[in-house]
Order: C-alpha cells, then structure tokens, then sequence
C-alpha cells in the first residue's frame, strides 16, 4: 500500500503496536458490551414470561 | 434520602430514562475522542505516532483504579447497610474493571516492547496493577461461587475492602520505586506536564470511558435487578405469589387490569 492511506496505516513504523492496542481495546469493551447487552435481553424476556405465567396461573 | 433514591424499583425506572443517553452520548464522545486519538493529535517528538497508544492506555488505567473504588464503597456500603442496591452495583461493576484493567496491561504491554525493549518487567507499578487484575478475577469468581446471590455478594465485599490497600501502591509506586514506568503526568500536584494538543483528546477519551462506564454498570444492574426479580418470583411461585412482590409490584399496574377480565 502506499500514498497518504498508506502512511497513515504504517504509524510511522509503530503499526504492529498501535493498531493491535486498539484492536485489543474495542475487542474486550465491545465484547462487554454485547455480553451486558445479551444478558439484559435474557433477564428481561425471561422475568416477562415468569411474570405471564404467573398471571394466568391466578 | 439516598435509600430513597437507591430503591430498586425506583433504579429500574431512573435507569430506564437515563440509559440511552448515557449509552448514545459514550458512543459520540468515543468517536470524537478516536478521530482525535488517531488522526488530529500530533505524533510525539520522540514516540512518534506509538504515543496514540496512550490514549487508550492511561484512561483505561483511571478506569481501573476508579472503577475498583467504586467496586470497594459499594462494597462497604453493602456490608455496612446492607442495602441490596449496593451490593448488586458492586457485583455489577467488577466485570467491567477487569476490562479495563486487562486493556490498560494490554496496551502497556504493546507500548512498553517498542519504547522499553520489553514488553514486560516485574516492576512495581505493572506488578501492582496486575494484582488489581487478579483481585477483580477473585471478586467476580467469589460473588458468583455461591447459591445464595447475597452470601456470595458478602464474601466479595471483603475482599473488594481488603484490596483496597492496593490502590495507593499503584498510584505512588512509580514515586516510592525507581520503576520503567513513568511517573503521572496528569494526575499530579500543579500543573499536567503534557501538552494541551495530547491533553485534550485525552481528556475526552477517559470520559468516553467513563460514560461507557456508567452505562454498561446500570445495564448489568437492570440485568441482575431482573434476575433476582425472577428468582424469587421461582422461588415463591407455589406458596403465595402474592408475597413475593415485596416492595415491588410483581406484575405492573397496567397489566395487572388487562388481565384481571380474563
């Protein structure tokens, strides 16, 4: 690759350390995010259909 | 007044108004703060372009001292009060201290290979902020060890106070011990010694992190707040599930007349 992307991409030489950190840091804080996302869906849906259950057991 | 506003029915509503703001506002502020990191901010005279690694590096280091205070007066406020809300914050924010905690070791370690020569030394700030690692790993692994959410929640409050003689040690290890590390540049008496151009898109990247922050702790609340919900709802169901709401309203009013025809 080359012209200014390129440059820009290279990091001034410091590519294979910059961009990994990055790389590690929207990894592990998205994959938290996604991970309290799916358990929010999960405790949500599963205390709704409880709380169905229940009102038709009444 | 504060277990007034602690109350969780009370936290399921506040939270519920408060989250997308604070959610959408982590996301426009990372943005900002990534554009800024990456791109705007100028290459360091003598780091070059591998000081953008600090922009993520020093505010996940904040994060995971700050968090882990957070994580210890809930924790304290839990054993003291015993207030239900407080342990579940706690409970809920450690998971994402460890993941601050473990970017901050990450990203030090992939700026300390070609500043350094190493990517890691046993010294006292890196050997200090992985104990604060290996304490969060210890909190989580103990909270859920138990049946009962709230032994478990007791047994990690203790530890959470314990390992709080950890902090200081990382904050002034780098001043106690002659350290590879360098000693604070932004947190420190007078004034920062770094650059207004680094200190800004530093600046609004650790609140990035703090939003993200305080996001992911109501979502992760909520989400324990309905699992406990449920559980007791499991728990009570056959005797008289009229008791288990408690001081909540198992079934919300609206629902409670839509089905009170059928």
């Amino acid at each position: 690759m080359t012209g200014e992307l390129g440059r820009y991409l290279a990091m001034g030489g410091y590519a294979v350390f910059v961009w990994p950190a990055y790389g590690v840091t929207l990894a592990v804080l998205g994959g938290l995010a996604w991970q309290s996302w799916l358990r929010y869906r999960a405790s949500a849906g599963a205390l709704e259909r409880l709380q169905r259950e229940f009102r038709t057991r009444r | 007044m504060i277990s007034r506003l602690a109350n969780p029915a009370r936290f399921m509503r506040s939270s519920a108004a408060a989250l997308p703001w604070c959610g959408w506002s982590a996301a426009g502020v990372l943005a900002v703060g990534l554009y800024w990191a990456l791109v705007a901010a100028p290459p360091d005279y003598q780091q070059g372009e591998a000081v953008r690694i600090m922009y993520i590096h020093v505010p996940a280091a904040w994060m995971a001292l700050g968090v882990y205070l957070f994580v210890a007066v809930a924790s304290g406020v839990a054993l003291v009060w015993r207030h239900p809300l407080a342990e579940i914050a706690a409970a809920a924010a450690a998971p994402i201290g460890a993941a601050f905690t473990f970017v901050c070791l990450a990203t030090g370690s992939l700026w300390g290979r070609p500043m350094w020569g190493t990517w890691w030394v046993w010294d006292a700030r890196l050997t200090s902020v992985l104990v604060l690692f290996f304490l969060y790993l210890g909190y989580i692994a103990l909270v859920n060890a138990f049946d009962e959410p709230s032994r478990g929640a007791k047994a990690g409050s203790v530890l959470a106070l314990v390992g709080v003689v950890n902090l200081p040690i990382i904050k002034f290890s780098v001043d106690w011990w002659n350290t590879l590390h360098q000693p604070a540049s932004v947190m420190r008496l007078g004034a920062p010694r770094i650059d207004v151009a680094m200190l800004v898109p530093l600046l609004v990247m650790a609140a990035g992190f703090l939003l993200l922050f305080l996001a992911l702790l109501m979502l992760r609340m909520r989400a324990a707040l309905n699992e406990r919900k449920a559980l007791a709802l499991r728990l009570n169901s056959d005797p008289a599930p009229a008791r288990v709401a408690g001081r909540e309203r198992a079934v919300p009013a609206h629902r409670a007349v839509g089905s009170g025809g059928q």
